[in-house]
């Protein structure tokens, strides 16, 4: 899988030198980088060292307060940031507003499995995957998963197949910051001030991927 | 010549790597989509690298860049031999491993591709378009600078990683790095330390070093340039950087920026004491 992956991305890069682009303007409304010297400089630096291309413009370098909360605490935030940050980041989480929370775990396992999306070399007209098994064990079948997070495997069977879990597993997908500050998990439903990476609809697949009793990751 | 040579006796050997090539791509593939796992693809890239008799194909890279270095090239028509890389002029050897560094003439600190970029630039008289492009080969473009890489960083093997990082430019660029290097952002929240500020973690089946920690940073900054197999290109640490830049889903990083070239301080002065043993071959 993953070598073909990497097949496939073998591309001619092409570099105009003579396509000037602008520096990247900060937007004081989205931007909350840190204001130190160093943070100052360092974010002067990388302005000048990037480019937009395709989807990726450069105005991915700025920073909502979570990233620049958890940048400069590099990842490991005193108590009282945590609180923060999670705060933050439970008022941006929204549940469906029809109130259903489980989709297709057929269609959420497609999600799981795919790693396109949102980097300058992909189609923005194709819908991004949830990329799930770079970081996690979901199911006994896949054994290409990565390890930055724990094993999803018997995820609904162990945790048992309640209102309050499934409503857990829907919004720690949507926002996985909302319940553990600079987690290493996107925020597929909330993507800082970028948008979303995942739909509603998509998320509600990714939770019945985990939360139907039917789903591979439960059997 | 030697290097005419050495670049036939590689000729013919590329002819056997390519059929190689093709098959252990097809056996990797096949041996992940029936979930082997990555010891599996581990082992086929041993077994390739034995089926070149322990050779790697970026000594054609190597030998390429040799022959760059040595021509007498650009509006001056002089070769690149008076660069000094760091260790004076037209020391080769060991000079990988005291960059990145000040140097005087440009003002600037400069990692190895930069500093080639300046010498094509203020011996060659190349303009700085015409030098910084190309830094990436394709099938069909085949990129000097890479060459050139590879060559110099070739010519360190043995030698332990010295980045002094004394200057006091050095000193900031090393600082920037470092902000950069846990620097969140863009739609996925990714930082370098996402993927690479724990021991143990992989991504699927792809292990990743922790580069806070000395011997990781060492052992992955020494094998740095590197062939990939998956490729079929010697990649230099700049195009490294580039593609986890893209993997993050950050915008495209220039080719020797400034950014680039403090990370890069970073993460070579982390791997001080580090043997080099590069280009190397990787997936
Ligand atoms: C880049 C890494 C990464 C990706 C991609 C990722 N996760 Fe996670 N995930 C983590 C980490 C790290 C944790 C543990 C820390 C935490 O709770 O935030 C975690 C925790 C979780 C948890 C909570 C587990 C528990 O026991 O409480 C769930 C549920 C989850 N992830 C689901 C998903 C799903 C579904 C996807 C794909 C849409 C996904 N993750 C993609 C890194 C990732
Ligand atoms: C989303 C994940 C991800 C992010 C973010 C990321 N990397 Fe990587 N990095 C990887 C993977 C995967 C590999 C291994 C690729 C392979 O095996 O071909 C890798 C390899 C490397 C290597 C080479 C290691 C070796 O031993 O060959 C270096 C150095 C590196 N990354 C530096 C960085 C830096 C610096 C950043 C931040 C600018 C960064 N990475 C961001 C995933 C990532």
């Amino acid at each position: 899988m993953n070598l073909i992956k990497a097949l496939g991305v073998i591309i001619v890069f092409s570099f105009s030198d003579a396509a000037f682009s602008a520096p990247a303007k900060m937007d004081p409304k989205n931007d909350f980088a840190a204001k130190d010297a160093t943070s100052i400089a360092a974010q002067e630096m990388m302005r000048n060292s990037f480019k937009t291309r395709g989807q990726a413009s450069v105005d991915r370098l700025n920073q909502d307060e979570t990233q620049a909360l958890c940048s400069q605490y590099q990842d490991n935030p005193p108590k009282s940031v945590r609180a923060k940050i999670e705060a933050i980041n439970q008022k941006l989480l929204k549940y469906p507003a029809d109130g259903k929370l489980l989709g297709d775990w057929k269609e959420g396992e497609k999600i799981a499995q795919s790693g396109i999306g949102k980097q300058f070399t992909d189609n923005p007209d194709n819908p991004s995957g949830g990329n799930c098994y770079a970081c996690h064990q979901l199911t006994k079948t896949e054994l290409s998963y990565g390890n930055l997070g724990p094993t999803l495997y018997n995820f609904g069977k162990v945790r048992g197949y309640s209102e309050a879990i499934t409503k857990y597993a829907y919004g720690k997908i949507a926002n996985s910051q909302a319940f553990s500050a600079c987690s290493n998990m996107p925020r597929f439903g909330n993507a800082g001030t970028h948008g979303v990476i995942l739909t509603e609809k998509e998320i509600k697949h990714l939770t019945a991927l985990l939360m139907d009793p039917a789903s591979p990751v439960n059997n | 010549m030697q290097n005419a040579m050495l670049s036939q006796r590689l000729l013919a050997g590329v002819i056997a790597v390519f059929a190689i090539t093709t098959a252990s791509v097809a056996a990797m593939a096949q041996s992940s989509l029936t979930n082997q796992g990555g010891d599996q693809t581990a082992k086929e890239i041993e077994r390739y690298r034995q089926a070149l008799g322990d050779g790697n194909p970026a000594e054609l890279w190597e030998a390429r860049g040799e022959d760059l270095w040595k021509q007498k090239r650009g509006p001056k028509n002089v070769s690149l031999e008076q660069c000094d890389l760091g260790l004076g002029a037209g020391m080769v050897k060991g000079a990988y491993t005291v960059l990145p560094k000040h140097f005087e003439d440009s003002g600037k600190v400069e990692d190895l591709e930069s500093r080639l970029v300046t010498c094509m630039v203020m011996l060659q008289g190349f303009s700085y378009i015409e030098a910084k492009k190309n830094p990436f080969g394709g099938p069909d473009n085949k990129s000097s600078m890479e060459a050139l890489v590879a060559y110099i960083a070739g010519a360190s093997r043995g030698l332990k990683m010295n980045v002094s990082g004394k200057q006091p430019d050095e000193k900031r660029y090393y600082e920037l790095g470092k902000k950069m290097f846990f620097h969140r952002g863009g739609t996925h929240d990714f930082s370098c330390s996402t993927c690479h500020g724990a021991s143990g973690q992989r991504i699927r089946l792809q292990d990743l070093p922790n580069l806070l920690k000395q011997d990781q940073a060492q052992r992955a900054y020494t094998t740095w340039p590197a062939y990939r197999v998956s490729q079929g290109e010697t990649r230099s640490f700049q195009w490294r950087l580039y593609d986890c830049f893209r993997q993050q889903r950050f915008p495209e990083l220039e080719f020797t920026s400034e950014a680039s070239i403090a990370l890069t301080m970073f993460l070579a002065k982390n791997a001080n004491g580090g043997v080099m043993n590069a280009p190397a071959i990787k997936r």
